[in-house]
């Protein structure tokens, strides 16, 4: 094998990061556009506007949610089965708006009746707005620990239950989540349209950023003196397979701000994401909106990485054992499989990513009115 | 502890329940994209604008069905960690892996260029646009691929290991995994039933249309299509029929003792028993009709091999159990701390039987001090309903040779040119479209429920997968999906028969039946 476990592991770390990003740059603004259709879209056509900027794209986007679902499953086989079991009717929730979204895009314009194709505007808002609300509050969660733990064969016990999740700083990062990805449907809607809906995205973009920002300070304010966050006090050397429960781990107010301590670098994050969020306003009201929308994803991606780093190497601390939180020492796959799939992501992922930019060379331009007008039958 | 019944239960019923919706979809994905292909193929080699029509037109059937295909399917990705949490962590290193390659290599692909499908035919050259419609074919046949690997390796569990120090089975070697000989033989069988699905969705709708006598030229040669690819692959279907696969591992020798309710084993090769009433309890088959050898010839695909009849499986897991329980008990031993030489050497010599020591957890969770009664249940456990099986396989067996006479008969008319007298046949075409569905779910029934009491044949038992959920979420989730499910394929149906009946004028080209019928301006809409 290439590289030893631990390499290995840390690889993964980055890995299952680089997939949840590339969920969030592209997929984000899919559910910003969705969250924002009702209110965007005044009428018929304008909405078929809205639909058609993500249209031929969209679908594609989404698989990065199912790759990295099916990546955590062979690299982080612990993740994968304690988050969804934990976290069961959230991700039910989110299961069912996601249902909305390849049915509501296929079938909202095939047929003409009014209360169908608005039936379906709400359809797609719901498929907008819903998971990114519950991956938010699903995260806000992870920073405070989540109630599980292992018995002696491994099998997890959650003594949580759903409207837990729902406590003040899990609704912050939910709504932090919500303004981000609505920041980014509207950059990207303002740079892939023109007239009223270009102007009424500009708005919403500025909005949703300044919005950003607060949020995103908040939740700094209240990572660094009001939460508690977890370190590893001892365990096995990160080399070796062991399992969860064999480390000991602590808790205490502040513990999430010990990386950017350790590594000042880091601290770029959460200063890239204000910078970020700050130029989208600036490039907004300049209307450059091709810069406008990359600076949104930096943003995006900036606040992400805050968490990450900030967590690292936990994955998804228990606050009733933290001795059994999973990280990325111990919450792993096999040495084997991690150098299998390792090779998997390394061939596939440049291919994935090249092919997808041809399709977006393809579908490249604005839409608008007219394009709507002379595709009546072919448009969603 | 292990999971309630109720929940185990419960999720068995809502993966049942989702998987089998998926499957309503997936059939006609696989087929309908190759017939795209093909259609478009001929659109390029000949410039024929009939062609094209063909292409959008069923394209249009195929994006309604896609669409259900991917929202019913993205809850699949996501189950086995909600519901089956345990499974998960004992086999997530093995199993997760040709999901995860699937996402990679062929849900992108499909998914990225179905896009471009239909909206790509005016920003793509034909060649280009062929090359799309070529990936998103390829994708969804290659990702049928890896899912049947991961499902073929829950039947035939090859190239893994049981680890102690982790608690779960770990990979050895995923050449083994991904060229399982069970799994290669049921991604040939499934995908080429996806194809019978396809062919006979297009030679039934065109039937129709030729028996309404519209859009003739339109229809015939979309029949022709159907006709061909429909021939050749129930003729794969049944020719590379799933059952060879399964002389291979302990678990599919009990289906197949099942499916053909061979209670005795007998010297080969076996005859095969047509119909019969498999009764359980008294292990026989009453009012057997039976046939002498074909059984071994088409099970084992040699004269000389036996099939193993389900008292001697009996006889055979009541061992292994015994043995799974010293399996239990050094295994214990090793969590315990003692990892001296002899307690590995000790539990390394059973291992291999600690799932059948696992089957005993039903019944008393210490399982080295199971009773002879206990044991007995779990040797009973071992065998799925025999009534089941038989009958599924015999359905979807004849509902085989039903579609190989259609699409025989089909291509044979249609060669000596004397289809349109035929309005029987016609009509059996559009009254089939259904049944190659029904077909598949039979075949998952039989491929699934045959695997029962395992997730992981003789590795992991069904009881143990679950993960440790309340049962009221569980009525949540279940609600949730039937109706939303239920709701959505009401609606996918609806727009399936609205645009089915429109036919190729749905494509607004000005050229096809109902455009000329009603005056400009005011054909149906869409």
């Amino acid at each position: 094998m290439l590289f030893d476990y631990q390499t290995y592991k840390i690889i993964w770390w980055c890995f299952v990061g680089v997939l949840l990003l590339g969920f969030a740059l592209t997929d984000g603004f899919d559910f910003g556009v969705g969250m924002s259709l009702p209110f965007l879209g005044r009428n018929d056509g304008e909405r078929r506007v809205i639909i058609n900027t993500i249209g031929p794209t969209w679908e594609g986007n989404q698989t990065w949610f199912i790759a990295a679902g099916g990546t955590v499953f062979a690299a982080w086989p612990l993740v994968y089965a304690a988050a969804f079991s934990g976290f069961y009717i959230a991700l039910m929730l989110c299961l069912f708006a996601l249902f909305f979204r390849p049915v509501g895009f296929d079938y909202r314009s095939k047929l003409a009746d009014p209360r169908w194709r608005n039936a379906w505007d709400w359809g797609l808002f719901a498929g907008g707005i819903v998971p990114p609300l519950i991956f938010g509050v699903a995260f806000g969660n992870l920073l405070q620990g989540v109630p599980f733990q292992y018995d002696s064969t491994m099998r997890m016990e959650y003594s949580g239950n759903f409207f837990q999740l729902l406590n003040p700083f899990g609704l912050l990062a939910g709504l932090l989540s919500v303004a981000m990805l609505a920041m980014h449907g509207a950059t990207f809607l303002q740079q892939k349209t023109d007239g009223a809906i270009a102007h009424r995205a500009r708005a919403l973009a500025i909005a949703a950023a300044v919005v950003t920002m607060a949020l995103f300070a908040a939740g700094g304010v209240w990572v660094a003196h009001g939460i508690a966050g977890y370190r590893i006090a001892a365990m096995p050397d990160a080399n070796t397979a062991f399992m969860p429960v064999a480390k000991t781990v602590t808790r205490a107010t502040g513990a999430w701000l010990d990386n950017y301590a350790r590594w000042p670098l880091t601290r770029a994050f959460p200063v890239a994401a204000f910078a970020g969020a700050a130029l989208v306003i600036v490039l907004s009201l300049l209307r450059r909106t091709v810069a406008a929308f990359l600076a949104s994803g930096l943003t995006v991606a900036a606040i992400i990485l805050t968490a990450g780093a900030a967590m690292f190497p936990f994955v998804l601390p228990s606050s009733l054992a933290p001795g059994s939180s999973l990280t990325a020492w111990d919450a792993v796959a096999s040495h084997k499989s991690l150098a299998v799939m390792f090779w998997v992501v390394v061939i596939m992922l440049p291919i994935v990513v090249s092919y997808t930019g041809w399709v977006y060379r393809v579908v490249r331009g604005k839409v608008t009115l007219e394009h709507i007008r002379d595709n009546q039958h072919t448009a969603y | 502890m292990t999971p309630l019944d109720d929940v185990v239960s419960l999720s068995r019923l809502q993966f049942a329940a989702t998987a089998m919706y998926h499957f309503l979809f997936v059939p006609l994905t696989l087929g309908l994209s190759w017939l795209l292909v093909i259609m478009e193929s001929v659109y390029v080699m000949t410039g024929k604008e009939i062609y094209k029509d063909m292409t959008r037109f069923w394209g249009k059937l195929f994006g309604i069905n896609f669409a259900m295909g991917v929202t019913t399917g993205i809850t699949l990705e996501f189950q086995f960690g909600t519901n089956w949490a345990y499974y998960s962590h004992y086999v997530g290193d093995i199993f997760g892996t040709p999901l995860a390659i699937e996402g990679m290599m062929a849900f992108f692909l499909e998914s990225t260029f179905v896009g471009l499908f239909f909206f790509g035919w005016n920003k793509l050259s034909k060649v280009q646009h062929l090359g799309v419609t070529f990936l998103v074919a390829f994708g969804s046949s290659l990702s049928a691929l890896w899912i049947l690997i991961a499902n073929g390796w829950m039947n035939y569990p090859v190239g893994a290991e049981f680890n102690y120090d982790t608690m779960r089975m770990e990979l050895v070697s995923i050449v083994d995994v991904i060229f399982n000989p069970v799994a290669q033989v049921k991604f040939v069988h499934t995908v080429a039933a996806g194809y019978v699905t396809a062919s006979m969705f297009v030679l039934g709708i065109s039937a129709f249309y030729l028996l309404k006598a519209r859009d003739i030229p339109f229809a015939l040669r979309s029949f022709a299509i159907a006709a061909g690819f429909g021939l050749a692959s129930s003729l794969s279907v049944i020719v590379l029929g799933d059952e060879s696969g399964y002389t291979a591992g302990e678990v599919n020798k009990v289906k197949l003792a099942a499916i053909e309710a061979e209670w005795e084993t007998e010297p080969a090769p076996a005859g095969i028993t047509v119909v019969g009433l498999p009764n359980d309890a008294a292990e026989r088959t009453d009012y057997a009709v039976k046939i002498p050898y074909v059984l071994g010839l088409i099970a084992t695909r040699s004269a000389d091999k036996q099939v193993t009849g389900i008292k001697q499986l009996k006889q055979e897991h009541a061992a292994r159990i015994r043995r799974g329980m010293t399996a239990y008990a050094a295994l214990t031993r090793l969590k315990g701390g003692d990892t001296s030489p002899a307690a590995r050497a000790a539990f390394d010599a059973v291992k291999a039987d600690l799932g059948y020591g696992l089957l005993l957890k039903k019944y008393t969770p210490n399982v080295t001090d199971a009773t002879d009664e206990q044991i007995r249940l779990a040797v009973n456990d071992t065998i799925p309903k025999v009534a089941p099986l038989f009958w599924s396989f015999r359905a979807m067996v004849g509902l085989g040779l039903l579609f190989l006479f259609i699409f025989s008969s089909a291509f044979y008319f249609l060669v000596r040119k004397r289809l349109a007298k035929q309005r029987w046949l016609l009509r059996l075409a559009v009254c089939a479209i259904p049944l190659p569905w029904l077909a598949a779910e039979l075949g998952w029934v039989v491929a699934e429920y045959g695997r029962q009491p395992w997730t992981i044949a003789g590795i992991l038992p069904t009881h143990l997968s679950a993960s440790s959920l309340q049962a009221g979420s569980l009525y949540f989730s279940l609600a949730g999906f039937i109706g939303f499910y239920t709701l959505l394929l009401v609606i996918e149906m609806g727009l399936m028969f609205k645009f089915a009946r429109l036919g190729p004028s749905s494509l607004h080209t000005g050229q096809y039946h109902w455009e000329q019928a009603t005056p400009a301006g005011h054909a149906p809409a869409h």
